[in-house]
Formats: structure tokens, sequence, C-alpha cells
């Protein structure tokens, strides 16, 4: 039917994207305000593209954690499994039977182990997912010190070439002060993130299964009765967050090329930042997946910018931590002021004291 | 003439341990057909609905759709066979787009397709003139229009049977007509809808048919025509007139020029209750009368800042206070005993004698406890004073039956000396020996010049304690009744005409 819709309410834009808005501006002015700082660094295409070559671990980690997120968890486990696949693909590489498709099986497998293993006990036996993921968090670190204590240095010839191998772009790049046109260079792992991102955005945005995600980070309880399977729903992103861990695990190596018992130590925490600042709430329901990265750059470029300031480092995590403090609060203002509420910090269900109750207050008459 | 008929059931039984919450119940909806399902509280009708949406099973009885018998073990099923729900609490989720929220759950494609999606929810919204476009957020409609798509959602998913469990009670009136309006265009599709509501004039402004239930058993099925309000009312609260022996009624002994312990002009909170004045004097025991959902709970919740306070004026003894958190309430001297005991009242797990000197620790502070000794002393005071039959006083309250529960919480309150006691339905769900009790306590209390407001779903107890009776209806006063030979019949004759001469 080709009837007109008479009455046409004010477009308005959703929380998700107004939120992503606001990342995207935040990382232009920052990127802005770093080419003007320091014109000479940040001009360079190849410090833009070194921000995604050494970080696309902590990315690829991020867009999983953002896809729990929405869903209205959390995975703080992440971090040790990135950290256990490099020390396994490490152990692994070096012993006789290496082989570099091996590595990428062990590190898949690793993460979804864990994924399956923290899903089906946070989806099925409803069990808080900051407890599990804590305690996988905890497992991983376990396993990853007792499978090797020393760092080991991958030595096997084909994933030395792997770990050097870059993608010149030859039209794009900088003169040097010596004048010699240097080409910019990606590493593979920036690749494997762009094709993860395209994957996975399209999942949220498209799939039966993405929507989901989005019912049930937004109302659990409706999304019950709306017909869908809140348990499966629930369990499958955190076997995606547990893959996504073990790709960033095998990137790591492949760009450290080392095994180490601090590889991505705490980087839980940057991704979940990251997942913040690039415009997922912490409650759930809301959030793009192109904010992760944007969310990502943003964090790093503040890094860059301090070190490129020469000022002490532990300045970069005190500014990293305001500006978290700035971000949850910007969002809690946008989000009352948009609803006409009183305004208030949105908690999570995991955080909250009887998350149980609310979902199920239905008063009985 | 009457259409055919779409759904049957009879001789319905359900038992919860303990109560018997359908005995033998007949229900039947037409075609075409806004059938209201009506009685107060704990009459059934929640047991009923959730028996043909397959949420409970029922014990006994039969029920048929169109001529075919049939039996839901799961929500899921009912919706299947065309019953749509839409309750109170909209199932639906704000952060996803209308059309997603039509159309979410029931499609199997692993695939979203948005352009389809959106045509055929813009379609299905225009058809039933619901002001919302596909695209929108859910969050960013009003309440109405959200509850109006969950209904298109019921409808689309081919609904023969629609119910609407109290839809209108987040509502304004313009909202409640675009309702009704959706209603009615349904009605004209065939589609035969049980509508439960509190509002009285709504059930007059849209049914067809009315169910009465009350204690569980059918009273009747009548053609709305042909029911006037009055008798609406006598059947759903039942006109069996015990002569139950007064109580002697004791009358303040104070004149209405006198200052009154406490004055509320133009008091309203954000539960929606109409601005109201209200005051009462020492040594009065006065209540409120009204149906369920008239707003006689949010009144007295008002008064005691028990919801947020948005407007009026309050004096104590002639003094302006300000009280706007119940912290504020307790310190004039107010107390409340809430409806809803286990929610707001008893602290499960703490034990009798931590759950009476509760609110005297809060006025005292929390820095500065009572002894074991002084605690004890309280507690064994009023556990003989109420005869709160409890092993001792060191027993956790959730151990103890309804009616001793109650009992804690009066003795909670009757500890801080509160000059003026709201007591919201004290009597509710527990047994008879206790409900007297707590009468004689409610007069004996106001003859040693306490004020208390007392409130009951069964009149009878109110006009056997309160003097003076305020009636109201669809959270608006409508009359004040005074006097000591106050009959059932006066109080439903307020209610009925309440609002109409207006």
């Amino acid at each position: 039917m080709a009837s007109v819709n008479v009455i046409k309410p004010k477009a308005r834009l959703s929380n998700s994207n107004i939120l992503f808005l606001i990342a995207a501006v935040i990382f232009v002015l920052m990127y802005l305000f770093a080419i003007i700082t320091f014109p000479n660094s940040f001009l360079q295409f190849q410090t833009f593209f070194d921000l995604f070559n050494l970080n696309a671990p902590l990315i690829i980690m991020t867009l999983g954690l953002c896809i729990v997120m929405i869903g209205g968890g959390i995975d703080i486990s992440i971090g040790s499994v990135t950290g256990l696949v490099t020390m396994a693909c490490a152990v692994f590489l070096e012993s006789r039977m290496g082989s570099i498709g091996g590595a990428i099986l062990v590190a898949l497998g690793i993460g979804i182990a864990f994924g399956i293993l923290q899903g089906y006990l946070i989806a099925y036996l409803e069990i808080q997912p900051f407890i599990i993921t804590l305690s996988g968090l905890f497992l991983a670190q376990g396993l990853l010190t007792t499978l090797h204590k020393d760092p080991i240095n991958v030595t096997m010839p084909a994933f030395v070439s792997l770990r050097d191998f870059d993608i010149v772009i030859a039209w794009l790049g900088t003169r040097n002060r010596l004048g010699v046109f240097i080409p910019c260079e990606i590493k593979p792992g920036t690749l494997i993130f762009i094709v993860l991102l395209i994957i996975l955005a399209s999942l949220m945005k498209w799939s039966r299964f993405g929507r989901n995600v989005y019912a049930v980070g937004g109302n659990t309880h409706s999304a019950m009765m709306l017909g869908i399977n809140v348990k499966r729903t629930i369990f499958i992103t955190y076997v995606i967050s547990g893959l996504t861990a073990g790709i960033a695990g095998f990137v790591y190596i492949m760009t450290t090329g080392a095994g180490n018992v601090g590889n991505a130590a705490g980087a839980e925490m940057k991704a979940i930042a990251s997942a913040i600042i690039g415009g997922t709430l912490l409650n759930g329901g809301v959030g793009n997946l192109l904010g992760a990265p944007i969310g990502t750059l943003t964090l790093l470029i503040i890094n860059e910018l301090i070190r490129a300031a020469g000022v002490q480092s532990n300045w970069q995590a005190m500014v990293s931590g305001l500006l978290l403090y700035f971000f949850i609060v910007l969002q809690s203002v946008i989000m009352s002021l948009r609803d006409r509420r009183k305004f208030s910090i949105a908690l999570p269900p995991w955080l909250r004291l009887s998350g149980k109750e609310q979902l199920g207050g239905q008063r009985e008459q | 003439m009457l259409s055919e008929t779409i759904l049957e059931m009879k001789d319905i039984s359900k038992s919860f341990p303990g109560v018997k919450a359908l005995d033998c119940v007949d229900f039947k909806l037409r075609k075409g057909e806004i059938h209201a399902l009506m009685g107060e509280n704990g009459a059934g009708k929640s047991t009923l609905i959730k028996v043909i949406t397959g949420v409970y099973e029922k014990d006994a009885g039969l029920i048929t759709l169109q001529g075919e018998p049939i039996h839901f073990k799961a929500p899921q099923e009912a919706q299947n066979k065309g019953i749509g729900t839409v309750y109170q609490e909209i199932m639906l989720c704000p952060n996803l787009t209308v059309a997603e929220n039509m159309f979410i759950g029931r499609s199997h494609s692993p695939f979203v397709n948005w352009k389809q999606m959106n045509e055929k929810a813009a379609q299905l919204l225009d058809s039933l003139g619901i002001p919302a476009s596909p695209v929108q957020e859910l969050a960013s409609c009003s309440i109405a229009v959200q509850q109006m798509i969950a209904i298109a959602r019921a409808v689309d998913m081919d609904c023969k049977i629609l119910i609407l469990d109290e839809p209108t009670s987040s509502l304004d009136e313009d909202e409640v007509h675009k309702l009704f309006a959706l209603m009615r265009e349904l009605k004209e599709r065939g589609v035969g809808i049980i509508f439960i509501t509190h509002f009285l004039e709504q059930v007059y402004e849209v049914s067809d048919m009315i169910t009465v239930l009350r204690n569980g058993k059918l009273v009747g099925e009548y053609e709305t025509t042909s029911l006037s309000q009055i008798e609406l009312i006598s059947k759903m609260l039942g006109n069996v007139l015990e002569d139950v022996t007064k109580l002697k009624k004791h009358e303040p002994i104070v004149s209405d020029t006198s200052i009154p312990v406490f004055e509320g002009k133009a008091l309203s909170s954000s539960a929606g209750v109409r601005p109201f004045n209200f005051a009462i004097q020492k040594g009065e025991v006065n209540g409120f009368a009204g149906l369920l959902g008239s707003g006689r709970s949010e009144s007295v919740r008002a008064i005691f800042a028990a919801d947020k306070v948005t407007g009026g004026e309050v004096r104590m003894k002639g003094k302006r206070v300000k009280i706007k958190t119940p912290l504020h309430a307790i310190k004039h001297g107010i107390g409340y005993l809430p409806e809803d005991r286990k929610g707001d009242g008893i602290v499960e797990d703490l034990s009798v004698r931590d759950n009476i000197i509760l609110t005297l620790q809060v006025l005292k502070g929390f820095f500065k406890p009572f002894s074991r000794k002084q605690a004890e002393l309280f507690a064994d005071e009023y556990i003989k004073k109420l005869n709160i039959k409890t092993p001792t006083s060191n027993t956790p309250i959730k151990s103890l039956s309804g009616g001793n529960q109650q009992k804690v919480i009066l003795a909670r309150w009757l500890l801080t000396n509160p000059e003026y006691l709201i007591l919201d339905e004290p009597t509710r769900g527990i047994d008879v020996g206790t409900k007297v009790e707590i009468q004689k306590l409610v007069l004996n209390l106001a003859s040693k010049g306490m004020s208390l407001t007392f409130i009951s779903s069964e009149i009878e107890e109110m006009l056997r304690t309160c003097s003076r009776l305020i009636v109201m209806k669809d959270r608006e006063i409508v009359g004040e009744l005074r006097g000591t030979d106050l009959t059932e019949n006066d109080v439903m004759n307020v209610i009925a005409q309440g609002g109409k001469n207006k």
C-alpha cells in the first residue's frame, strides 16, 4: 500500500548512533589536535597506520568485547586469554611439530574453549559474568605461567618471514629528511582487523543473531517474552568474544614474534575503556561496532600525545583514567537529557544489587 | 443477537497451596466483542488469564477455542494459536526500532531484511492508525504508542483473541482514547478482546460484556448496558452484610475548628493522584475507601512521602513543615504501615526484635545502637502488648505467620510513638482473629489521642473503625462520609455517582 503516513514523527537518532557520533567527533578533534601540536609526526600516514599495526590485537579484542557488552554482559578474561594464546602459539611453533596453520588452530581453539566454558556458565547456569570471567582471567593467567615462564622468541623461519611481512602501499608515503621516499606499510594484523570489523559489524546489523543481542541487552525479560532464545544469544556472545581473544593472541605474536608472560597483561581493561569511549554503554543494548576501533584509537592517540610531549609515562594512565570518567559522565548526561530523566549513572545488571527483582518485578494482583 | 463464540471456558478450577484461586468458573468470549473482566484484588482475574495463556495449568475444567479443546503448556503455544496478550508492563525492547519490536523473535531466517520489515511495519501501523514511524527507536515513542505497538505485534501474529491486562493504568486520558479507538477497530475486524482494568468509567465506555469474579468464583456475566455502575460495584465487593458485632466507634472529642494534627493542601505525588486536600484531627480515625486502583494507597503514600512528592503544602499542628522523604515524615511523628508487607515492611532475615526496633534505631542514629538489653526490653514489651506469637524475640521474622508479621510492623511504629499513624491494608491476608485484634487496637490507640488512617479493601472493616470515610474513584476524592451508622451502600453510592456530576 502506498498510502502516506500522515504523522511524521521527528526523526531521532538512536542512542547507539548518537554515542557513536560523539566518539567519532572526539576522535577527529583529538587527531586534529595531535596534528597541530606535533605536525611532523602525526601528519605522516605511517603514524596513522602504525596505530593499527601495533595495536591490532587490542582493537580485535575490543570488537568481541563490544558484542558481549551490547548483550548486557562483560568479559574481563580476554586480556589473559590473549596472553595465554601468544605463549601457547610460541611454545607450539618452537616445538618439533610446529606449523603456522597449527598455531592458528591452537589460537582459535583456546579462544573458543574459553568462550564456550564461560558462555555456558553465564548463560545457562546464570552466574554473574563478572565473577565467571574474573575466574577465567585467573585460569588463563595460571595456564600461561604453567606453560612456560621465560620469554620465548620464535625462530621458526616460516613464522619469522610472516612476522616481518609487510604490505607496502607504493603510492602513499612520506619523504624523510634526506628526501628519500618511504612508502607506507601495513601489517597483516591490520588487514585481519578490517576483515573482522566488516564481518562482525554486518553480523550485528543484518543478522537475526545481532539484533537479538541488542534486544537482550535492552531488556532481557522483554526479549524472552518476544520469543528470543535469550540463553543461546548470550552464550554465543561469549563464544565470539573468546574467539576474538584467540585471534587477537595470534595477531599479537605475529606482531611481536615472542611469547612472554607479560603479553597483553591488563589489555582487558584497555579494551573495556576503548569500548566505552567508542560509545558502547556499560548497561547493555546500546553500542556500535564501528565505535570499537574509534574508541581504541582515541585512547591510543592520547597516550601518543603524552609520550610525544615527553611527559612521564604515569601521566598516560592518569589521563586515560580521567578521560574515562569524562566519557561515562558525558554519556550519562546525554542519555538523561534525551529521555528527560533524572541524571543517573546507568549501571549494568551485574553491578546492581537486586538486578533479578527488577527484571521480574511484575506485580501480582 | 450474540455472535459466534470463539473461546469458551467451563468449570475452570485452579488451586494454589492453601488458596482456591478459581472455583468452577465459566467464561465465554465471542467474536468481535470487548469483554471486561472485573473483580477486586484476589478475585482470580489474573489467574484466569494465566490459565488461558498457558502460564498456569488448570486443575479441572475445559477450554475450547473455536470448538476445539485446547491445553496450553507455555505462553508461546497460546501465541501460536492466536491468543495475544499485552501486559500492563510493556514487554518490548526500548533500544530497538518500532519495526524490529514488531517482528523480532518471529522470523526463522538468519538475516534481517530491514527494507521489507520496515515496509510491512509501516503498512500495519498505517492500517491501525498508530502514530509511529517504523524506523524510530521505541524509547522515543510515548507509553501509549508503545502499548499500541505491542498490540499491533499481537494483531499481526494473526490473533483471534487479544488479552489486555490493565493496559490503561499508565496512560493519560488522551492516550486512553487513542487506545480505545484501536480496540474498536480490532473489534470491527472480529477480534475478541478481554479487557482488564480498575477504571469503571473505561469499562462502560468501551466494553460490550462484563464478567465479574469474586474470591475465585464467578458472580455472573452481564451485558454492559444492562448493568448499572452501582450493581457492578456491589457485585464486585459482595453484598454480604454480615451481622458482625459492631465495635464501639470512638468519636473525636475536638471540634472542627481546632488545629488538625496533620493538614495537607493540594498534595500530589509522582504516583499520579490528582492534587488533594486532607486533614486529620487528634484522636480521629479516618479511612480512604474506593476500589482497587482508585488511588487510596497512592494518597496516603503521598502523605508519608513514600512516592516522590511533586507538590502541595503540609502543616503539622498548624506549623508549616517540609516532608519530602519518609524520614522527614517519621521525624515529624507520622508512621506508615505499608500495603506491601513483604516488599516495604519486614526485613525477612532479621529477628523479630531487630524488626521491632528498626525505625526507632533509624531515628536515634545508626552510630548509637541500642544495647541488647534495651532492645530486648522494647521487644518483649510489645510482643506482650500486641500478643505477637513468636517463640522468642530472636526468631527471624520470616518464620512468623502473616498476621504476626503485621503485628511486628505495627509494634515498630508504636515504639516511635507517632502522632499520626497510617495503616494501609493492615488486615490483608491475615486470619480473622488477628483482623479483629488489629481493629480493636486502632480504636484503642485513637482513644489515647493518636490520629489514625485505616485503609482496608473490606469496607465493613472501615465502617466499623472509622468515623470519617474519604471516598476515592479514579485517583480523585469524590466524596466524604461522616457518621456512625454508615452502610456499605452509602459508600457504593458515592463511588458510583462520583465523577459523573462534574
